[in-house]
């Protein structure tokens, strides 16, 4: 099993080729079922790889595999390597799980849709290339994943395609993640430029060791500031930060499944394990850490402050995601890779389950997002009620559940980081400081999304609170799994602090798991993490407390006054402070105009117009002319074709070439001779004209004859061979050189 | 009679020949002025075969002889179908194929 590491990626894919080819020929049950196996297939394999090999994956730098060589190309040689360390395989076994259980869950979310066949090819088709960008060993490799998760969210935001809203939200978001590809590459570039090398371990070493991202590129600043720039700025889009989140709230489009894997637990974190996966270039230049950290700190706030007036419930959790993806960032930004990973981990598992939720209870509510009808869905929905209160203490950060010792982990790591060095050492501690706002804001929007939902009057239609019902065992289980997760999962990375109170000190299990892969964890002082957590706590509970006496079992009076007081903040802020309409004006509005204007000036007038124009023109006058000579008379034909042929064997009787021309140069005496070996038994005659006047000097049938010139000079000197039975001439002209 | 006198004869029917298929409307002489064509040019392989001692070219004038027949089947043919569509064999008519 352990030397099989292709076969994770692969069997997903091969699952959404058959679904793609045959899945509409088989029944509802024969595609779900495929579609799951192929997925938890891949989970098995990567568990064993992960856990039967786990001493090798945490100390010897993992398990490598070459599928095979992909191509070589001067010094470039580009394998189809894959490799499982404690990073990829942490990445493969969260993508499996969670894509496993979500897979289980679309069976009976999608139990209604006609184009389930499609749905589940995506699925497989996405999952698949999630783990090839996650298992790549190579820049190519990674990158092939990379697009394909790209395309894969693609299809699955604009699944149903046949609403334009669903198509252009999957056109935003593969056009803004196309920016971000864009950077991405010229990361590669710039990676490949220094070090010759495409395969991560080769680069990371060079990063570590060498001098040749230390060199200064631009701005005096080293190459690695710039590819890790570059390289963050796929990572912004694939990870929805700013500049490039705007794509992520509007791909809540897509059927919710897709919007708990792909949007919240996966293909976005993608960013932020790219962002560990290159640590060490990361490292080498801690200006480019910085950018990460600021970005990620400013990202986590701003999408916080949106998610605060949202009113679908999906948008609400999509700005979440937006958030917390820009704690990880910071995590990882701050050169605490393992703590980015760790919120990485739980949030997978509590954001996952948050989503689900979300998809049981648009369920109930008949397919409506909207949370101002909705309220006191708790007794209605138990299981899903009791699922989304653990997910939603988790991403409060509220203690013991795992969100709390992720999140701290990424707080003490931004106030104890020394990676900046002493002009950036500012950085750390203002991205926690942020960070903590942050927290405050996400405590606050969660709890009033779950107030707001799940307690107090219900203010849906009668109608529509006539059907509400709890979803079927099988979208049940997986928010179970998911809520078992999301309480449990913090324990991997318990802080030292609390190990030493439990009797185990030390780093925690995934830091030391991690280790080999982004390098040691942080070291954060006790006292720090003491007053970390209880900073957390504090934050948790008063943003909990706020929302409490804000929506607490429904709208409240606070609510109404706070909206009624800053009508136009609070209109802001629900228009996501409009940065959509800013985009449009600054950067689509006047793309589209440009473009209008090549489609005008260089499509419809050059091309169409003048360049096809004139070719049609040349073709019709030459069909004009032809024309002129097809008079269909058969008699006609035939005598052109009689005068062509006697032109032809008139042209068939000249006298052929010479087979040799010798010219014989003696001071000013030239001779001339040929040697013609078809000279048609001595009836040629022959004139030669030495002086180039036109007028032959000498004349007979000899094919030979000499000439004296009177001074040096360049000559031209002319042979006509003729056939006075035919009048058939040739003509052969020579240049002579006479020298002094 | 010397060898050069039956190319003579031959060069003759041969112009004959062209002129007929050049110049006569009725498609039937067209027919037979081909006819003429290929027997000149039977008469020059049947001399330069005896002149130079080659029984080559009379194996030809026999092959030009077999084509000249399948020639004048599927000739009659044509000129049978124009007339059936045309009621006449006139070939300055027949010129749908114009332009």
């Amino acid at each position: 099993m352990l030397s099989h590491l292709f076969l994770i990626p692969l069997l997903p894919l091969l699952g959404a080729a058959y679904l793609a080819l045959f899945g509409p020929r088989h029944s509802r049950a024969v595609v779900q079922t495929l579609a799951c196996l192929t997925v938890f297939a891949a989970f098995v394999i990567s568990a064993d790889a992960f856990f039967f090999a786990l001493p090798k994956v945490v100390h010897e730098g993992g398990l490598s595999e070459i599928v095979y060589s992909w191509f070589s190309a001067g010094t470039v040689d580009v394998d189809l390597a894959l490799r499982m360390d404690a990073l990829s395989g942490l990445m493969c076994l969260v993508v499996t799980f969670v894509g496993a259980l979500i897979h289980l869950y679309s069976a009976g979310y999608m139990a209604h849709d006609e184009d389930y066949a499609r749905f589940f090819a995506y699925m497989n088709l996405f999952c698949g290339a999630m783990l090839t960008l996650v298992l790549g060993d190579s820049l190519p490799v990674l990158f092939i994943g990379w697009e394909g998760v790209g395309l894969s969210s693609y299809l699955l935001i604009g699944f149903w395609y046949k609403e334009s809203a669903n198509a252009s939200a999957g056109k935003k978001a593969f056009i803004t993640n196309r920016i971000g590809d864009f950077g991405f590459l010229i990361g590669i570039f710039l990676l490949f430029r220094a070090t010759g090398r495409l395969d991560i371990p080769a680069i990371l070493d060079a990063a570590r060791t060498g001098q040749a991202l230390a060199a200064p590129l631009w701005l005096d600043l080293p190459v690695a500031f710039w590819a890790g720039l570059f390289l963050f700025l796929g990572a912004a889009g694939k990870s929805a930060q700013i500049p490039l989140y705007v794509w992520l709230p509007d791909a809540m489009a897509g059927p919710t499944p897709v919007s708990a894997l792909i949007h919240a637990a996966t293909m976005v974190t993608a960013g932020v394990y790219l962002v560990a996966r290159m640590s060490a270039v990361y490292l080498a230049a801690p200006a480019a850490l910085a950018v990460v950290a600021v970005i990620g700190a400013l990202t986590a706030l701003f999408a916080a402050i949106i998610g605060l007036a949202q009113n679908d419930f999906k948008r609400v959790l999509a700005y979440s995601t937006v958030s917390q993806l820009g704690f990880m960032f910071v995590g990882v930004g701050t050169a605490n890779f393992a703590g980015g990973i760790f919120h990485l981990f739980t949030h997978a598992f509590f954001k996952a389950g948050l989503f689900l939720c979300a998809g049981s209870v648009m369920h109930a509510m008949s397919g409506s997002g909207d949370i101002t009808q909705m309220g006191g869905l708790g007794k209605r929905l138990p299981w899903t009620t009791r699922v989304f209160q653990i997910c939603w203490l988790a991403i409060c950060g509220v203690p013991i559940f795992s969100g709390f010792f992720s999140k701290d982990a990424i707080l003490g790591g931004a106030f104890a980081t020394q990676a900046f060095g002493h002009g950036l050492a500012w950085v750390g501690p203002c991205v926690g400081a942020v960070l903590l706002l942050a927290a405050l804001g996400t405590a606050f929007y969660m709890s009033r999304l779950y107030f707001l939902v799940f307690t107090g009057p219900c203010r849906a239609s009668e109608e529509v609170e006539h059907h509400i019902h709890e979803s079927p065992v099988s979208m049940v289980f997986p928010l179970v799994v998911l809520a078992a997760g999301a309480l449990l999962s913090g324990l991997v990375g318990l802080p030292p602090a609390l190990r030493e109170l439990f009797g185990r000190p030390g780093e925690s299990t995934l830091a030391v798991w991690l280790e080999p892969a982004v390098g040691a964890p942080l070291a954060v002082s006790h006292t720090l993490e003491w007053i970390g957590m209880g900073a957390s706590t504090l934050i948790a509970v008063g943003g909990i407390a706020l929302a409490y006496v804000f929506f607490g079992g429904g709208y409240r009076a606070p609510a109404h006054s706070l909206a009624a007081g800053w009508p136009r903040l609070a209109g802001l802020v629900r228009d996501k402070f409009r940065i959509d309409e800013i985009y449009a004006l600054l950067i689509v509005r006047p793309l589209a105009t440009a473009c209008r204007l090549l489609f005008f000036f260089v499509d419809r007038i050059l091309i169409d117009k003048i360049l096809i124009g004139i070719w049609v023109f040349v073709a019709d006058l030459g069909g004009r002319i032809c024309r002129f000579v097809q008079v269909g008379d058969v008699q006609r034909y035939l005598a052109v074709f009689a005068i062509g042929l006697t032109a032809l064997l008139w042209i068939a009787a000249r006298p052929t070439a010479p087979d040799e021309v010798n010219i014989s140069v003696d001071n000013s005496t030239v001779q001339i001779k040929l040697v013609d070996s078809q000279a048609r038994g001595g009836a040629l005659t022959y004139s030669f004209d030495f002086d180039g006047d036109l007028v032959p000097d000498r004349q007979g049938a000899t094919p030979s004859a000499t000439w004296m010139y009177s001074g040096p000079g360049r000559y031209t000197a002319r042979v006509i061979i003729e056939d006075p039975r035919w009048h058939t001439r040739r003509t052969l002209v020579r240049e002579i050189e006479i020298k002094p | 009679m010397p060898g050069y006198a039956y190319i003579l004869v031959s060069l003759a029917l041969f112009f004959i020949g062209t002129a007929g298929v050049l110049l006569r409307r009725n498609a039937l002489f067209v027919l037979m002025s081909l006819e003429l064509q290929l027997a000149a040019g039977s008469l020059a392989l049947l001399a330069f075969s005896r002149g130079l001692g080659d029984e080559k070219g009379h194996v030809v004038a026999f092959f030009v002889m077999a084509l000249a027949a399948a020639e004048a089947a599927v000739g009659l043919a044509i000129v049978v179908s124009v007339y059936r569509t045309r009621k006449k064999i006139d070939l300055d008519g027949v010129n749908e194929l114009r332009n």
